[in-house]
């Protein structure tokens, strides 16, 4: 089978708008996993031990298991509960939910690599605890979580392919939905990989810059 | 349907679902293993061709998705003339995927052998061979065993992925008695416990036994 770039051509502004919603897909997908990690993290420090390993069980048990089933698992469990979730829906919440897990890592490591020392000489100066989180234990934890943080915004756009199993209209959807229509499936698939690869790559590289930007700014890297 | 009942109809059924899981991950985790080492090391060559001929396979391999690569390999490949059964191809497109990832931790796991070990080896006048045999690669093992276990756990659940293209695994069983059955919170709750077993009390301790072994064998205990 021959490469048509006519065909290429044709199908080119489908796969783009459909390239639009993976990127929005990861996106958001993104936010929510912030947000999810930074309250998980927080119930695995919280004074109560018992909210604690529950809290820490729960993070095991959906990082040790696939994406994929976790996907139909919500997207098929939740209407017999009377919730009908779209596509969308469902896909947001267990992105979030399955990459918050592995983001409260990243923020419970950062934060516990903060030196006890820093946390003590806050107290001597008598800084109220909001204070010294705010100017001088995040300041200190943030360049380290960044770089775990950036892996996982690649990992989830890396991710978002799988969102057409449950019928999100992504660019592995379109490329299936081409395929179907066409019965030509060496351009679609190669241009799915073609483009992740063109957004990952300089999206990876760039971070790796910010990463040193940061640090040289936190003053770790002399110049 | 009692929960139990459910189990003692379908369980059989995922267990041979979860039997093939367990070979998806076994078939790839060796694929993978071969290509890590081969392009780890080809990543620290002093040649400039063999270094970007690595670069370019890791990075290729690291930045399109793992569903496009398996997609590729099962539905344009044959288009090329070349057919593989759905087994070969998640277990390809899982090796390959998860090699690029590997490589690089062995490419870290050498380059973190100190330097006087190299040296030393050079003094004691070992061959090349002798040197990365006896002296660097036993060291490299236990340098680089947690994070390459880490991609293990990573790939016994890729290996899920698999059920998209009709290989009969855990998860394909799953959608095949969900959409037979619609006990969609009783099928893919089970199959979601049944990934947390294999990881948690199979796969997770066997990794780490290993980690001991290959710490002793570097001398460490």
């Amino acid at each position: 089978m021959e490469w048509r770039w006519d065909f290429t051509f044709e199908i080119l502004p489908r796969m783009l708008w459909a390239t639009g919603n993976t990127l929005l897909a990861a996106g958001a997908g993104y936010l929510i996993a912030t947000i999810i990690g930074l309250i998980l993290m927080l119930g695995q420090r919280t004074p109560n031990r018992l909210a604690n390993m529950a809290v820490r069980e729960i993070v095991e048990f959906v990082r040790s298991t696939p994406l994929l089933v976790q996907l139909f698992f919500v997207f098929f469990v939740a209407p017999q509960f009377g919730l009908e979730l779209s596509a969308w829906t469902s896909a947001m919440l267990t992105i979030g939910l399955h990459y918050g897990t592995y983001l409260s890592e990243v923020y419970r490591g950062a934060l516990e690599g903060v030196p006890r020392s820093q946390w003590e000489a806050c107290r001597a100066l008598n800084f109220s605890v909001g204070y010294s989180y705010r100017r001088i234990v995040l300041p200190q934890a943030f360049p380290v979580a960044l770089p775990g943080m950036g892996n996982y915004l690649v990992g989830i756009f890396k991710d978002t392919p799988l969102l057409a199993t449950i019928g999100v209209a992504e660019l592995m959807h379109t490329a299936n939905a081409l395929g179907a229509e066409t019965y030509r499936y060496l351009e679609p698939y190669s241009m799915v990989g073609f483009i992740f690869l063109i957004i990952s790559l300089p999206t990876a590289m760039g971070l790796r810059r910010l990463e040193a930007m940061v640090a040289r700014a936190q003053g770790k890297i002399e110049h | 349907m009692s929960y139990w009942d459910f189990l003692v109809e379908y369980a059989p059924k995922l267990a041979n679902g979860a039997l093939m899981t367990i070979w998806v991950m076994i078939g790839s985790t060796l694929l993978a293993t071969a290509i890590s080492l081969v392009f780890g090391l080809m990543r620290l060559s002093s040649n400039f061709l063999i270094q970007g001929a690595a670069t370019v396979y890791i990075e290729f391999f690291r930045g399109t998705s793992l569903l496009v690569q398996l997609y590729w390999i099962y539905y344009v490949l044959p288009l090329m003339g070349i057919t593989l059964s759905p087994f070969m191809s998640g277990v390809m497109a899982l090796g390959f995927n998860f090699g690029a990832y590997g490589a690089e931790i062995v490419r870290g796991g050498v380059q973190s052998v100190p330097r006087g070990q190299w040296e030393a080896a050079r003094a004691l006048n070992l061959s090349a061979a002798q040197r990365m045999r006896r002296i660097i690669m036993p060291q490299t093992f236990s340098l680089i065993l947690p994070p390459a276990a880490n991609l293990v756990v990573e790939l016994l659940k890729a290996t899920a992925l698999v059920a998209l293209i009709t290989v009969v695994d855990l998860m394909f069983v799953a959608k095949q008695i969900n959409a037979t059955t619609w006990l969609s919170a009783q099928v893919f709750g089970t199959a979601l416990i049944m990934y947390y077993l294999m990881s948690r009390f199979a796969l997770v301790p066997f990794l780490r036994w290993l980690e001991v072994v290959a710490a002793r064998k570097a001398g460490k205990i």
